[in-house]
């Protein structure tokens, strides 16, 4: 039985290199590794392409890294609950991808279960389907979308056994358990680390093979 | 009708239009007021795209409390019959059918059923969050909105601003009228007796079609 790494914020800050792809999960913040997310922040690498649901709020969540100008391109649904994102993309700051929340959740998941994409009617007729193949399935289009892979995935457990099992608590789960299966390194912040075995088989949410650290989540 | 009065009304109208057990994602603002008019004979279900169904009020009391928020990303709860679920999920239920209604707001709709309700070109940029994958997936779209902006017209020919998706808004309820979608263009189901059907049509730009059964809105 393998024990996964437990490592600090400040180290798992440091995995995350200038002009790497990084998912950070969560919903406006719900969800979100604050403490890795700092560790980030405090690292500084640049360049960095961000696939995250949102932006956060100003200086919270992904809006921290925004805020640091450490993004070079975020990737994300929604926008509008942190100005400063808006501002940098009108100032030219930042190159924003602005995709369907379906349709960002199943490219990550797609990008971890080994799919060359997939084929949705979300966005037909808008800006969205632009430049992207359009399909004909027994007489119904659908838009052709890619998978998301990244370097890094910082995602947000409740508790983790030692070996890295997680579950999650509330609508903290969002996009965590796609994000850990599609990146090539796992950081994971949790509340608490138990015993292997103490989940329980039948509840494990994210199975630990897809882990490669954790990080205990440090108080604000 | 006074201004603070339009938005409960629209709000009681929509209410009717939903169905015992029905799944029903609402949007923020207007649509959040819809539940307050259901008839007591009619229970529905709230799914939240952010991951769960069963979304109800905030309990500060609740073990989880601080681990739920909604799709505007504030306090929520969840009911005893509710459960969690990761985003891909959420968005399968969505998409695959499995939500009777979305209600939301609208900048514009058209005769075509066409919705544009997530950007304004050089002025808003929010995103979209998950209102395409709504109002492809939800069985029933229903625009709850104000009838015009300003007096300026929101329900038109053609929408002018990037859609949110084709042709996919089943009903249309104003402060003014009840308008249904048809491959025939827009139909005056209702009509708010505060004013009148030339009024309603010159709040318009899309050309009305009278119902046969044309009754007002009560």
């Amino acid at each position: 039985m393998a024990k996964t790494k437990v490592i600090t914020a400040e180290e798992a800050g440091k995995l995350v290199k200038d002009g790497m792809t990084v998912m950070i999960g969560g919903f406006m913040t719900n969800g979100t590794a604050e403490s890795v997310v700092k560790g980030v922040a405090a690292a500084g690498a640049k360049n960095l392409t961000v696939i995250c649901n949102d932006a956060g709020f100003p200086d919270v969540g992904c809006g921290r890294l925004l805020h640091n100008g450490q993004i070079k391109k975020l990737i994300a649904s929604h926008v509008g609950l942190n100005k400063e994102c808006g501002e940098k993309y009108n100032a030219g700051e930042l190159e924003l991808v602005l995709t369907p929340q379906g349709t960002l959740a199943e490219q990550v998941r797609c990008g971890g279960n080994g799919l060359g994409g997939f084929l949705t009617p979300t966005g037909l007729g808008t800006t969205v389907a632009e430049g992207k193949d359009i399909l004909t399935v027994d007489g119904k289009q659908y838009v052709v979308e890619k998978p998301l892979h990244a370097d890094v995935a910082i995602i947000q457990g409740f508790v983790a056994d030692e070996t890295g099992n997680i579950r999650y608590k509330g609508s903290t789960r969002n996009f965590n358990p796609m994000m850990a299966s599609a990146a090539d390194t796992v950081i994971a912040e949790v509340e608490k680390i138990v015993p292997a075995g103490e989940i329980g088989p039948d509840y494990v949410e994210t199975p630990h093979i897809y882990v490669d650290y954790l990080v205990l989540k440090e108080e604000a | 009708m006074e201004k603070s009065e339009i938005k409960p009304f629209i709000a009681k109208r929509v209410a009717k239009e939903l169905r015992d057990g029905d799944v029903v994602n609402l949007g923020i603002g207007l649509p959040t007021m819809v539940p307050a008019f259901l008839d007591p004979s009619v229970s529905i279900t709230l799914q939240s795209e952010n991951g769960f169904i069963g979304l109800v009020d905030a309990d500060p009391e609740a073990e989880d409390a601080a681990y739920i928020v909604n799709a505007g990303g504030q306090p929520a709860g969840i009911a005893k019959d509710g459960m969690f679920f990761d985003s891909a999920t959420s968005f399968s239920i969505i998409r695959g059918g499995h939500v009777d209604a979305t209600i939301l707001g609208s900048l514009q709709v058209d005769e075509h059923g066409n919705i544009a309700n997530w950007i304004i070109p050089g002025k808003m940029v929010p995103g979209m969050g998950g209102a395409m994958d709504l109002v492809v997936g939800a069985k029933r779209v229903i625009v709850a909105m104000e009838h015009t902006q300003k007096g300026a017209h929101k329900i038109l020919k053609n929408c002018t601003l990037p859609l949110t998706a084709a042709g996919q808004v089943n009903l249309i309820v104003t402060e003014m009228a009840v308008i249904e979608v048809t491959a025939d263009g827009l139909v005056l189901k209702e009509y708010n007796p505060e004013f009148t059907v030339e009024e309603i049509q010159a709040a318009t730009e899309a050309v009305l079609t009278i119902a046969d059964d044309l009754k007002p809105m009560v």
